[in-house]
């Protein structure tokens, strides 16, 4: 009797002095979900999920404080990558957020900038070029398309156009959505610009 | 003509699967290339080739001559662009492309003046021998060379990869497998000196020892006007590096891993390229070029173009200046039959519909076929997979079509590329002998280019994400920096005021004791003060400067934080 009481309580120490040398040994450093989770956010630190970037929303889905329906730029596709990833059915994008339609990037309307630089001290990703009394720029390439630059302008000269993504960008459609291409511009010419 | 066949060479490997598909390479196969008359105006996409888009030379106004560099390459692998003729820029400006999505990009118009004056910048090397072979390869770059197959690759770059481990083997590609192309069938028959001068230059670029011209038996003059010119060398010179071999006729017998197994028997491997093995293949059309690009110091201006199909009425080649519109093309063919509804550009099996005829002849085009519904095979609409596998059977990569098509279908990306979807080719062939008429190779399509632009969406978040963990990183640095320069002045003012009180309370000696024992006590609670004031300053400089916000001016706070970037 005592000598298997004995042997369970040796056992439990023993195991418990294990698990925590192996807690110490094999520690790791942050949280691994909420890397997991971040690596499939759209980065583009916007805060509309309203946390203060990317990373702390995912800290955030991690801990199960914030729901996967939160990223207006990650849109449908994150939602559902979030959802396989967390085990939990997917669900539409967040009743108070507004969906983004595209990507987009902003556009520096140069004439009418004053040199502020309220813009510059919103991007969170230092995208904007420019000094004190200076005209100020959008690093192009730099841009997420986060909108943050947008409501600090004292003069409204900022503006979100959709971005154009270019030939490399293209994405062949799957077959179904395919509709066959007709040719234009066979027989008599309209006149107009072909491209428009 | 096109039922004359040459006896295939003996000792030829073949390779896996594959299609034979009905000849219609007449009636354009057997008419001479005629020469595209100038038009008034040349579209220049800036990224024509595979690799980086060029960077245009030249601003709008600028006067040109024909083979000036208009954009040069932009990267190791990247082409020139040069002016098809004599004229002025026009524009550099967003215009359609030959592309599947009926895109458009950056685009050099060059408006001609018909003079077709020449201002070839190269000096002509005919005795190409004393040069090394890195000059020879950067004229090839300068001169704009790419692969005239169709795949576009610059021939520079190609070289380069290739010269590490030496070639032995050098593999002219004449065999043109497309049902209804017949421009390297036509140069080979009327030109075949120009291939086998390119072929020689080639040889001395890369030291290699052997040249197989491969040619398929479909093709019989071709061999011939080759076979003549390859003697006549050997009469001439003595060069006897040359060697034609004759392939049968099966669809992709083309393709270069294709043409290299049929050749030497080696297959080769995923992720490894046909350079690996000491062997370089080219289009004879390229090689052609190469001589003109080495030897007489011309650049890449122009190419030969099949025009065909019953949607056109006189079906031809025409040697076509680079960035003349298709529709003029079409026009100089005779302009559109009745009841035309389509325009590729490229064969049936591996070409693609245009959007529209005003997008311009590009490196890559080697084929503008016009259809009308009577020359498509019918294409009932798709049927699910039954597994009969014959696509597998067909595949010419040895790929499991099957398999990439339902990893494809359900979007499970990393599945397809287990099962080496990048090894596809898009030949087509998977797709002829469906059974079922699944589209197989869009579906491959597709699954590239989601793959491709997950990739670049990925890098694209991990970039952002730097950026921002710097941006946080640099503003806590410039915040701990102005609290420590801020704590440092008032300490210094602190100190200053001390030693002021101190001499001025000199005369009372007695009090100067305790006093001097608080005084760290008393510095510590000054700075604790300090930063109170310095705290309630801020709060007030963020009021001033809401309400600044209002009346638009700049604030110099704000300024102040805007010139630290």
């Amino acid at each position: 009797m005592w000598m298997a009481i004995l042997l369970a309580v040796g056992l439990a120490v023993a195991f418990g002095v294990l698990l925590g040398i192996a807690a110490q040994v094999f520690r790791v450093e942050g949280n691994p979900l909420a890397d997991r989770i971040d690596e499939m956010l759209p980065q583009t630190q916007c805060g509309q999920c309203g946390y203060p970037g990317c990373h702390p929303y995912a800290e955030a889905i991690a801990k199960g404080e914030a729901d996967i329906n939160r990223c207006p730029p990650g849109g449908e596709e994150t939602i559902r990558n979030l959802a396989d990833l967390l085990g939990v059915d997917p669900k539409p994008l967040d009743d108070e957020l507004e969906a983004q339609e595209g990507k987009k990037v902003a556009i520096i309307d140069e004439e009418v900038c004053i040199g502020c630089t309220k813009c510059i001290q919103a991007c969170p990703v230092d995208a904007i070029l420019g000094a004190a009394k200076q005209m100020h720029t959008v690093i192009e390439p730099e841009c997420t398309g986060c909108e943050l630059c947008v409501e600090p302008c004292p003069v409204d000269c900022i503006y979100m156009v959709p971005l154009e993504e270019g030939v490399e960008a293209y994405r062949f459609p799957l077959p179904e959505s395919a509709h066959p291409v007709i040719t234009r511009g066979i027989g008599p010419r309209s006149g107009e610009p072909a491209h428009a | 003509m096109p039922d004359a066949r040459v006896s295939v060479s003996p000792g030829l490997f073949g390779f896996h699967g594959g299609l034979h598909v009905e000849d219609r390479k007449a009636p354009a196969c057997d008419r001479p290339i005629a020469d595209m008359p100038l038009v008034d105006e040349y579209i220049l996409p800036l990224h024509m080739h595979i690799g980086a888009p060029a960077i245009p030379v030249v601003q709008a106004g600028d006067r040109v001559g024909r083979g000036q560099l208009l954009a040069r390459p932009d990267d190791f692998v990247s082409a020139a662009i040069h002016a098809p003729t004599s004229g002025t820029i026009r524009a550099i400006e967003p215009r359609p492309l030959p592309h599947p999505g009926g895109l458009s990009a950056q685009s050099i118009v060059l408006e001609a003046d018909g003079e077709d004056r020449a201002a070839e910048p190269f000096e002509p090397w005919p005795d190409y021998r004393e040069k090394t072979p890195v000059e020879i390869r950067s004229r090839l770059r300068e001169a704009g060379i790419v692969g005239l197959g169709g795949a576009v690759f610059p021939t520079a770059a190609k070289i380069a990869t290739a010269n590490p481990g030496g070639v032995e083997t050098l593999v002219l590609n004449g065999v043109e497998c497309e049902s209804t192309i017949s421009c390297d069938d036509r140069l080979m028959q009327e030109d075949p000196m120009a291939i086998v001068r390119g072929g020689q230059v080639l040889l001395h670029t890369v030291g290699a020892e052997r040249c197989l011209i491969g040619i398929e038996d479909n093709k019989p003059l071709a061999v011939q006007a080759m076979q003549a010119a390859i003697d006549r060398l050997a009469a001439e010179e003595d060069e006897r590096r040359f060697e034609i071999k004759v392939v049968p006729t099966i669809y992709p017998a083309g393709g270069e891993k294709q043409l290299i197994r049929s050749l030497t028997g080696i297959e080769i491997p995923r992720g490894r390229h046909v350079t690996d093995y000491r062997m370089l293949c080219l289009n004879v059309g390229t090689t052609a070029h190469c001589w003109r690009a080495v030897v007489e110091g011309r650049a890449l201006t122009e190419r030969i173009v099949t025009v065909t199909g019953g949607g056109v009425s006189h079906a031809q080649n025409f040697r076509v200046r680079i960035g003349t519109p298709m529709a003029k093309v079409i026009e100089a063919a005779g302009g559109y039959t009745q009841g035309v509804d389509r325009l590729l550009m490229g064969g049936p099996m591996m070409g693609f519909a245009l959007h529209e005829d005003e997008v311009p002849v590009v490196k890559a085009t080697n084929c503008l076929l016009a259809m009308r519904p009577a020359d498509r095979d019918p294409t009932p609409p798709p049927q699910p997979c039954i597994r009969c596998s014959r696509c597998a059977e067909a595949c010419p990569a040895d790929l499991l079509p099957q398999q990439l098509y339902w990893y494809s279908r359900a979007e499970q990306l990393e599945r397809a590329q287990d099962y080496h979807l990048f090894d596809c080719i898009e030949c087509g062939v998977c797709s002829a002998v469906c059974p079922s008429h699944i589209p197989l190779v869009q579906y491959f399509r597709h699954a590239k280019t989601e793959i491709w632009y997950a990739e670049r969406e990925r890098a694209k978040a991990e970039h952002a994400k730097r950026r921002f963990e710097f941006h946080n990183e640099r503003i806590e640095r410039q915040k701990a920096e102005r609290e420590a320069a801020l704590a440092k002045k008032r300490a210094a003012i602190k100190a200053a005021q001390e030693k002021k009180e101190r001499e001025e309370g000199g005369e009372t000696a007695a009090e100067d004791k305790p006093a001097k024992k608080a005084s760290g006590a008393a510095a510590g609670m000054s700075i604790e003060a300090a930063r109170e004031r310095a705290r309630a300053r801020k709060a007030q400089a963020q009021q001033t400067r809401e309400s600044s916000d209002a009346t638009g001016s700049s604030e110099r706070g704000g300024a102040d934080k805007g010139e630290d970037e």
